[in-house]
């Protein structure tokens, strides 16, 4: 499959620091936010969106991880299992704002585990979601709070973000099945 | 500055390792003789997962929704049962418990006969026990449902030595190289047996210590034919315990001594006990492990039991988060 690359590094950490203001912006400050980030690569996104609310606001944010495995709602008709990684919320989310952080917003099933998962944890005053990359194709109502980059995709296309923290370099790329390759426009 | 619990960079570390996807081949759960170091690797991934889930308030997950999950238990048992029954419960199944010495076992019925009449019912896990050796395979051939080992006669018990692999490694990181003794009444223990296959899997040194008529018989023709090279035989609990890091003590059945296996229940004491005196001679970090129940006074002095270096009521907790990931991977997939 031929892969273009339709955001690179700068552009990825412009994007992310917008979203950081903007989270800021939407909460009136930075006092009772807790990022979640989703399981793989949500959570060093969100780890980077802390970073930068800190430096704006000068208090430290706690972040946690996400798995939405025990969540998924396809469990029963997959063979192959995914390995359950690592949930750690290092506080208590009850009466926070809670912003979860995904990588790339697609169907919407990932987000509506992840909502679960999370009221299992607490009650939290709200959940906000902020991801990179919204692709469109929902297929559940919900929506983002904060997007990095609008990319339209149609389905037999593949998204792919890499975050250095995992893959070793920063870019979004996008896998189209025929052998044309789109400019992410279309 | 209210919210400072946690910083990010103390909760999560720098870099991380990609997704992945579970291979798993096993659709039961017999024995550890054909588990490798990968599959018993993951077990403990998702054990830890589900040890997450039970630090929790409300510890359920809806990961099982809809499955059916039945123990059926032809043989007294506890803490295994409703080890598995609670763990099926947090994973959010339905869970049937059937006593099999009061059903229609009683009345005549086959065990083959019994458990079809189970799948019947809609089961999509059989956790079963049974005192035959062996039971659990014959209903694998007549079965679709998956069947979980919960003890076979004295054949295997492999739920049990996962989570004593699972504790083990709680404590004590990576197994390879660790000297396990387990002592006790080898002979007849299904815990045992399975501990040695998890056990020298996992890379560690298993001493077998017990009464020479409490070890199997050919016991050295199978350690050398399955090329066991990690297993060795001691009699004497001095002698075994030096320098070991893991030591897992066997229940003694008190009508083994009327079986005429033991000159005297006196005589096991006075040299097998897990005395605080015997336990120094191991490492002055290792773990003291029981499936339970304990014989206080007999196989262990009542101060190591509820000593500091005792994991035993560990060993019951994580018992629970081990087999929701068993359930996990066995019913998690569509049934073939």
């Amino acid at each position: 499959m031929p892969e273009k690359v339709l955001i690179p590094p700068e552009d990825m950490e412009r994007a992310l620091v917008r979203v950081a203001h903007e989270i800021v912006e939407r909460n009136r400050g930075a006092e009772h936010i807790v990022l979640v980030g989703m399981q793989t690569r949500g959570v060093p996104l969100a780890k980077r969106l802390a970073g930068t609310i800190q430096s704006l606001e000068g208090i430290d944010i706690p972040v946690g991880s996400l798995d939405i495995g025990l969540y998924r709602d396809d469990l029963s008709s997959l063979d192959l299992k995914p390995v359950i990684q690592r949930t750690d919320v290092p506080t208590d989310i009850t009466g926070k704002q809670v912003v979860l952080v995904d990588d790339v917003f697609y169907t919407g099933r990932s987000i509506r585990a992840a909502m679960d998962a999370l009221m299992d944890l607490g009650r939290p005053e709200s959940i906000q979601l902020a991801v990179l990359i919204d692709r469109g194709h929902r297929e559940l109502p919900v929506r983002a709070d904060y997007v990095g980059k609008n990319i339209p995709t149609s389905r037999d296309e593949e998204v792919k973000v890499h975050v250095k923290e995992v893959d070793g370099e920063d870019k979004v790329t996008i896998l189209t099945p025929d052998g044309e390759v789109t400019d992410g426009s279309n | 500055m209210e919210v400072t619990d946690s910083t990010p960079s103390a909760a999560i570390p720098e870099t991380f390792p990609p997704p992945a996807i579970a291979v798993w081949r096993h659709r039961h759960i017999l024995d550890l003789d054909d588990f490798t170091r990968e599959d018993i690797e993951l077990v403990f991934e998702i054990a830890d997962a589900m040890t997450e889930v039970l630090t929790r308030d409300v510890k359920r997950v809806p990961t099982l929704r809809g499955k059916t999950i039945v123990t059926m238990f032809y043989e007294p048992s506890t803490r295994t049962r409703a080890s598995f029954e609670l763990a099926a419960k947090n994973l959010s199944a339905d869970t049937v418990s059937l006593d099999a010495s009061k059903s229609s076992v009683v009345k005549g019925e086959s065990l083959v006969d019994n458990l079809r009449t189970i799948q019947a019912l809609g089961a999509d896990v059989i956790v079963m026990r049974h005192s035959e050796s062996g039971a659990p395979y014959l209903a694998t051939q007549y079965l679709n449902s998956s069947i979980i080992n919960g003890g076979d006669g004295w054949h295997a018990h492999p739920t049990q030595a996962l989570l004593d692999l699972y504790t083990i490694r709680r404590h004590l990181g990576e197994l390879d190289g660790l000297k396990v003794v387990i002592v006790g009444d080898i002979m007849h223990s299904r815990v045992a047996r399975s501990n040695i296959w998890g056990m020298t899997t996992m890379g560690a040194e298993v001493t077998l210590c017990a009464p020479p008529t409490l070890l199997p018989r050919g016991l050295a023709d199978f350690i050398d034919c399955c090329q066991l090279t990690n297993v060795g035989v001691e009699s004497r609990i001095e002698s075994a315990l030096e320098g070991a890091d893991v030591i897992m003590l066997l229940r003694l059945q008190r009508e083994r001594q009327q079986s005429g296996l033991l000159p005297s229940l006196r005589e096991y004491i006075q040299r097998y006990q897990l005395t605080l005196e015997r336990l120094s001679l191991a490492k002055p970090y290792a773990l003291v492990l029981h499936p339970g129940p304990m014989n206080e006074g007999i196989e262990i002095g009542p101060e190591v039991a509820y000593g500091t270096q005792s994991v035993i009521e560990e060993q019951v907790a994580n018992g629970v988060a081990v087999r929701m990931a068993l359930l996990y991977l066995i019913a998690g997939g569509r049934n073939k």
